[in-house]
């Protein structure tokens, strides 16, 4: 039976070089909707998206992720990709000497195949190149350039938008997509994600900041800390973060930590 | 983790070479050996006139006193040269003219081969001098380049044919002194190409060698000489391959060319000798001399080599600016994978005024590859206002592969400007990461890196040869994720 939720996360557990830092996180993701993970630098944030995306820096040792009740956990990176998560990195890297449009040209492309489907042609390739550029604003010499070589971190964060625009994906995660951005540039980010945005695509964003959700309204503010989701409500609780900062979650999640390993012993 | 990246690795090494086969066909061999009347039975099957045996005689002698370079940045095995066949010839029926006289079976060995040389089946707009072994089995399309006074024949033809170009031009930029391998070329060689230009023409159409080695045992020693008249132009390619085998085979070329005022001429190659397997067994030693002379003023050379096969490559195509304003350049792809070894690059004298030089060299290393790359940039006192320009990238995948660099500059002249630029870079992982979270998989992302990378001298490549070593590329580096 089809599960109700896209992406599922129970009890991840995963290490690095043999420190544990995801330390047993839970997570639901149903189609459409909008999720948004705060919380302060060295939670685990970006370390969830690695795992996600099959990256193996981290090493999973427990618990399960199914992705439209596949088992994700056993598919390569590029299956994942091409089962439709998508993440625009914190960090994206530069490609010297391969055009932007032979990357897009070949992921597509590869994503289409996964689906049965025929490569696109040329002409349409170019035609939905020209139409996703201008639906996150991006400068037309950017897709003529190699794959984010010397482009500025603006720059980089709205290509990063702008593939995910081509790409369509059903997951899109964005880790720290708006760190760095001045009020413009979060702006066109924000709305071509909300533009590209079919109703069945669920956003997973990663943040430090309330403003990204002042124009990408999630359905559920999650609050890592320390490896686990400590906290989980409407939007409003990222307000509450912004006026109170991370303290008193760290705190109140210090407590609960030590409360939960003595109830367990 | 790691076991899937082994098996990963693994899976992908396995990416076989696809020019492996080996043609059966009855082929005149001579015993083994060298000697004198090795050389004199040569000369003596390609019933060559006087001049050229003592040439080859004069090679010989000279030969026997010289020792094998050791200069190079490479490991090479002890040679035993009693142990090669320094001739071995298809046995064609008739003599080939026509195509009809063509053996069927070698017909069919070029074919597989790519290169079709059958009257409809050839490719368009590429005239080939189709080479295995020892002989020249069939140049097409010299009839329409003679209409435009274009020589355009295996050299034993040229010997016959016209030997007061031959004996101009042979041995006039590679003297027969001039290296241990070029000398060893100048005394055994057994066939090549030979190509003219006259004044002002622009050769309408590629001209091609394809050179093949299929008898076990046997050395290849092919001559190549293109002389590219006044104002004349002609874009020349070379192809090779060689089937799979446990022992390593010698190849050892001489190319020449000569330009005249005002001629140019564009000489690529696409390099895909068998390279001996993963554990290092077998693959072709190339040891080439290619050289070229801009004897005209506001003359023109343009080597441009892909390099991707070969257990062990020492060659370093090079121009002598001789004439005022003269350009020589230098593109080249080098590639070693597993146990390959390469030493290769160029040298570019600057003799007369004005003379200009590029040279552009991308190093690629995987496995356990060694790759160097060696240049020489030489202005002599007279050429006021020399420049030259070099570049010189290593790509390194993995960490027990190698990339070396060594240059040479010579500067005579105050007036010259030699500019040398270096880097080194290793794909990352995260940069193939990046590709595979956008659903391409990390064999296809490999090749698109090394592509963009290579693409400044792939681009300097005929098109139609280009998309060819774009896929050999790929090819050559399948299974070496670092
Ligand atoms: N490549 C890595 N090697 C070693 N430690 C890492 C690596 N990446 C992350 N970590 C560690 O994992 C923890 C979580 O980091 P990260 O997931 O980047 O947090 P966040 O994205 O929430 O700031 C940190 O303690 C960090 O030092
Ligand atoms: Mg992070």
């Amino acid at each position: 039976m089809k599960s109700e939720f896209l992406l599922q996360i129970k009890e991840l557990k995963a290490t690095i070089d043999n420190k544990e830092i995801l330390k047993g996180l839970n997570l639901e993701v149903k189609p459409g909707e909008i999720h948004a993970i705060m919380g302060p630098n060295g939670s685990g944030k970006s370390t969830l998206a690695n795992v996600l995306t099959g990256r193996d820096i981290a090493t999973v040792t427990h618990g399960s992720v199914t992705f439209e009740g596949k088992d994700l956990l056993v598919m390569s990176p590029e299956e994942r990709a091409r089962e439709g998560i998508f993440l625009s990195f914190q960090y994206p890297i530069e490609i010297p000497g391969v055009s932007m449009v032979n990357f897009m040209k070949t992921a597509i492309n590869e994503q289409r195949k996964h689906r049965g489907l025929e490569p696109l042609s040329a002409s349409e390739f170019l035609r939905q190149m020209r139409e996703k550029k201008e639906l996150v604003e991006i400068d037309s010499a950017l897709t003529n350039r190699s794959v984010n070589e010397g482009f500025s971190g603006g720059e980089k964060k709205k290509n990063e938008i702008f593939q995910m625009a081509m790409l369509e994906p059903r997951l899109a995660l964005l880790d720290e997509t708006d760190s760095g951005l001045d009020i413009d540039a979060l702006r066109i980010v924000a709305n071509g994600v909300n533009k590209i945005r079919r109703t069945d695509t669920s956003v997973i964003v990663i943040t430090h900041y309330q403003r990204l959700l002042d124009y990408i309204v999630p359905d559920y503010v999650h609050v890592m800390y320390d490896g686990r989701i400590v906290r989980t409500a409407g939007p409003e609780l990222a307000l509450e973060l912004e006026e109170r900062g991370y303290d008193w979650i760290r705190k109140e999640a210090d407590v609960n930590e030590e409360t939960w390993t003595t109830d367990r012993k | 983790m790691e076991n899937d990246q082994d098996k990963v690795l693994d899976e992908l090494t396995s990416g076989e070479y696809k020019y492996g086969f080996v043609t059966d066909i009855e082929t005149d061999v001579i015993p083994k050996g060298l000697s004198e009347d090795v050389v004199r039975l040569i000369s003596a099957k390609k019933e060559e006139p006087e001049w050229m045996l003592e040439f080859r005689l004069k090679a010989f002698r000279h030969w026997q006193t010289m020792k094998m370079p050791a200069w190079a940045h490479l490991k090479i095995p002890e040679i035993n040269y009693q142990d090669i066949i320094f001739y071995a010839a298809p046995m064609q029926k008739p003599a080939p003219g026509s195509l009809s006289d063509v053996d069927p079976e070698l017909l069919k060995t070029f074919d597989k081969l790519g290169i079709p040389l059958g009257e409809q089946k050839r490719l368009t707009g590429v005239a080939v001098d189709a080479v295995m072994d020892s002989i020249s089995v069939k140049t097409t399309f010299r009839e329409s380049l003679a209409e435009l006074g274009i020589i355009f024949c295996s050299f034993s033809e040229a010997v016959r044919e016209h030997p007061s170009l031959v004996q101009k031009y042979l041995a006039s930029v590679v003297p027969y002194t001039d290296n241990f391998f070029a000398t060893l070329n100048s005394a055994v060689f057994s066939d090549g190409s030979f190509c003219y230009i006259p004044k002002g023409v622009r050769c309408p159409m590629e001209l091609s060698t394809y050179f093949r080695i299929n008898a076990s045992n046997t050395g290849q020693f092919e001559r190549t000489l293109l002389i590219a008249d006044e104002e004349s132009y002609v874009s020349y390619l070379e192809g090779c391959t060689a089937p799979m085998r446990d022992e390593n085979q010698l190849h050892a070329a001489v190319v020449e060319i000569i330009t005249e005022r005002g001629a140019e001429v564009k000489y690529s190659t696409v390099q895909n000798w068998y390279p001996g397997d993963k554990e290092g067994k077998g693959g072709i030693f190339n040891f080439v001399t290619k050289r070229g002379i801009c004897k005209g003023d506001d003359s023109k050379i343009s080597w441009t080599q892909v390099e991707t096969g070969s257990a062990i490559t020492w060659k370093y195509p090079s121009c002598i600016l001789r004439g005022n304003n003269s350009v020589g350049e230098f593109y080249s792809v080098a590639v070693t994978n597993n146990y390959q070894q390469a030493d290769t690059g160029t040298k570019m004298i600057h003799i007369g005024r004005n003379t200009k030089s590029t040279i552009v060299s991308k190093g690629i290393s995987a496995g356990f590859g060694q790759n160097s790359y060696r240049g020489l940039v030489k202005v002599l006192g007279k050429a006021e206002g020399a420049r030259n320009y070099s570049q010189c990238d290593s790509l390194l995948l993995g960490d027990k592969c190698g990339a070396h660099t060594f240059p040479y500059i010579e500067v005579d002249n105050p007036s010259a400007i030699v500019e040398h630029e270096a880097t080194t870079s290793r794909i990352g992982e995260d940069q193939i990461f990046y590709c595979n979270q956008r659903g391409i998989s990390t064999e296809d992302a490999i090749g698109l890196i090394v592509n963009g990378y290579a693409r400044e001298v792939i681009n300097k490549l005929p098109m139609e040869f280009a998309v060819e070593a774009q896929k050999l590329l790929q090819i050559s580096l399948e299974g070496s994720v670092g």
